[in-house]
């Protein structure tokens, strides 16, 4: 019933507003899709915190306090301390600076790279189009996570190699799905009308078929970065990512399994963060689709 | 007046291969089959014929947006069948082509200033901008849009501005030679007046040669100065326009001419062909059209016609008239 309500008032839209700029249009849309909205706002909430969260956090992230340690939360350490008695609050505050860079990152990396491949297979087809699809299904022969921590676990683990291993396993999805729609676009008039007067691939590639393909990466933009904040915090709690005694949400569930039974709190909120953050990330990836591309619905 | 030629094309054939059985394909589809005519600088030359003839894939040939696999297309003297894409692009300066759709031949996430200036990006990329600006604007003026719109996008026009807005992008090259695909066919019957229109005023004032295909025989008498008749991927009768017109010789053009409708004319004799459209693939042998013609003889099923020069500049290919 929803779906129909909305693609009704699309074309509506299209038609009675013809002067109204494509962000405009994309915003009247997408205002209507709260659980979308407020996950946007969650994550630009999130972003502030990645900006100002070393100016607001109560107290120092790493600074250990042997008086107090594994003290429930309660005022002034308002979600517990750790073990060290370093302040929970603030140490899942720098964790969205390290989660949120490290995934946007490495979906960043294997977005660029992804894309770029994906137009050049549907472009070109033949046997380049053969190639890259077949190497990427070699690696989406891969589980994702084994195949980062193979990654890793040849790169040694780190951060650095967190988002290079994240990267890697990106680059096939956003390969297949750009190739798709450039496949669908080159067929289109303009591009035989740019081939006509003459402009040369790249410029067609770049010019013509990649703006096309744009609403398409953004949707897979976004649900990709909920993944890989999920896959670079369990590379973290296996002790291949980030440092053990870093504020990442990863590591901080991996220090604190062993106290879960008599101090919740230190895996608990960890934990909600990187529910939450994934789950803002895929509705908002949802809502931009239904808004972006309403043909891949469903 | 003595006009020189533009373009000749000499024997044009275009395959596309069938379904591909291991390494060979099943068969062809011969959608032009040994094309010639010539185009004088200055005329209008119309490509009529029904769906499927290779009205829209002779455009291409010549625009080169498809390989030809025999014949030869010659601009101004110059063969491009087989010419590399670096060469090619020199002459794809001197044509430009407009095409059908409207709605889907302009780029529609490009402002309608990057779109007409395209071109000049493409062949000139060291103009500076305010100079290709400049042009695009004259060139907009003239066609009927004015600056306020520069910096909208294809999908706030209408389908005539779009096709104004490809006309305009079409002449910022300053080409000799417009392919004109359908170029009104998918407009309302009062816009496609005014296009034709400017096509027209655009020819006297810029010195053009078209090219101008169409399945609308109303359209094509309108504008061009030479007609030719497609049927099956070859032409079945060239001629100026009032020849053909008042004196139609292919049975073909004759059923054509007979199906525009004419108004105070009711009680007019039809002639309406019987069957289908043979399929290209598998072409009948001698004339293609014996298979639906009124008059077929039995030559007609053996031979090929010739072209047979019937009057001053109308050639048809028929048995009839040999």
């Amino acid at each position: 019933m929803e779906n129909k309500y909305v693609e009704m008032d699309l074309n509506e839209e299209i038609n009675s507003d013809k002067t109204e700029n494509r962000f405009l249009e994309f915003w009247k849309l997408f205002r209507r899709k709260k659980p979308a909205l407020y996950s946007l706002y969650f994550i630009l909430l999130l972003l502030v915190l990645v900006v100002a969260g070393q100016y607001i956090t109560p107290f120092d992230h790493s600074e250990p306090n042997y008086s107090n340690i594994l003290s429930s939360p309660s005022w002034p350490h308002v979600f517990g301390t750790d073990e060290y008695g370093r302040d929970v609050l603030s140490r899942v505050i720098a964790g969205t600076k390290i989660a949120l860079t490290v995934s946007i990152s490495a979906v960043l990396i294997g977005a660029i790279a992804g894309t770029i491949l994906g137009l050049v297979s549907g472009f070109f087809g033949k046997w380049i189009d053969k190639a890259i699809m077949r190497f990427c299904d070699i690696l989406f022969a891969f589980p994702d996570l084994i195949l980062a921590i193979g990654i890793v676990a040849i790169l040694g683990p780190g951060l650095q190699n967190v988002i290079i291993a994240i990267a890697f396993f990106s680059v096939p999805s956003f390969a297949r799905i750009v190739r798709s729609s450039t496949l669908e676009v080159k067929e289109l008039l303009f591009v035989e009308s740019a081939k006509s007067m003459g402009a040369s691939k790249r410029r067609i590639v770049f010019k013509h078929i990649f703006p096309e393909t744009i609403p398409v990466i953004i949707v897979y933009f976004t649900m990709n970065v909920g993944t890989a904040i999920l896959s670079a915090a369990s590379l973290s709690f296996l002790g291949l990512g980030a440092e053990l005694s870093s504020p990442d949400w990863g590591a901080m569930l991996s220090m604190g399994r062993d106290y879960i039974g008599t101090s919740f709190h230190i895996v608990f909120f960890p934990g909600l963060m990187i529910f939450l953050t994934v789950l803002a990330f895929n509705i908002l990836g949802d809502g931009l689709r239904d808004v972006l591309d309403p043909k891949t619905r469903d | 007046m003595t006009q020189s030629t533009l373009i000749e094309v000499k024997g044009l054939t275009k395959k596309f291969p069938l379904g591909k059985k291991w390494f060979k394909p099943n068969g062809y589809v011969r959608a032009v089959d040994g094309l010639d005519f010539t185009i004088k600088k200055g005329e209008t030359f119309g490509l009529v014929g029904e769906s499927g003839c290779g009205k829209s894939t002779t455009g291409r040939l010549i625009n080169g947006l498809i390989e030809a696999n025999e014949g030869e297309i010659l601009f101004d003297g110059q063969n491009l069948v087989g010419l590399p894409d670096s060469q090619w692009n020199s002459y794809r300066k001197r044509m430009q082509m407009i095409f059908q759709d409207p709605f889907a031949s302009l780029s529609p996430r490009m402002k309608i200033k990057d779109i007409v200036i395209e071109p000049l990006d493409v062949h000139y990329p060291k103009m500076p901008k305010s100079e290709k600006l400049e042009k695009a604007e004259k060139l907009l003026e003239i066609c009927g849009i004015s600056k306020f719109h520069w910096n909208k996008y294809p999908h706030e026009f209408s389908g005539g501005q779009r096709q104004r807005i490809s006309i305009a992008r079409s002449l910022i090259l300053n080409p000799e030679l417009i392919i004109a695909d359908e170029a009104v066919s998918a407009l309302d019957v009062s816009i496609q007046s005014q296009v034709l229109n400017l096509l027209v005023d655009l020819q006297v004032e810029f010195d053009l040669t078209y090219l101008f295909i169409s399945h609308d025989l109303s359209v094509v008498e309108h504008i061009s100065n030479r007609i030719g008749v497609m049927y099956l991927g070859d032409l079945v009768e060239v001629a100026s326009k009032e020849q053909l017109f008042k004196n139609p010789k292919h049975p073909y053009t004759q059923s054509l001419l007979s199906s525009i409708p004419q108004p105070g004319k009711q009680d007019r004799e039809k002639i309406i062909l019987k069957g289908e459209i043979p399929s290209a693939s598998n072409p009948p042998k001698g004339c293609k059209f014996h298979t639906r013609c009124p008059f077929a003889m039995d030559i007609c099923r053996k031979e090929i016609p010739e072209n047979i020069h019937v009057d001053d500049d109308h050639v048809v290919a028929c048995h009839l008239y040999s």
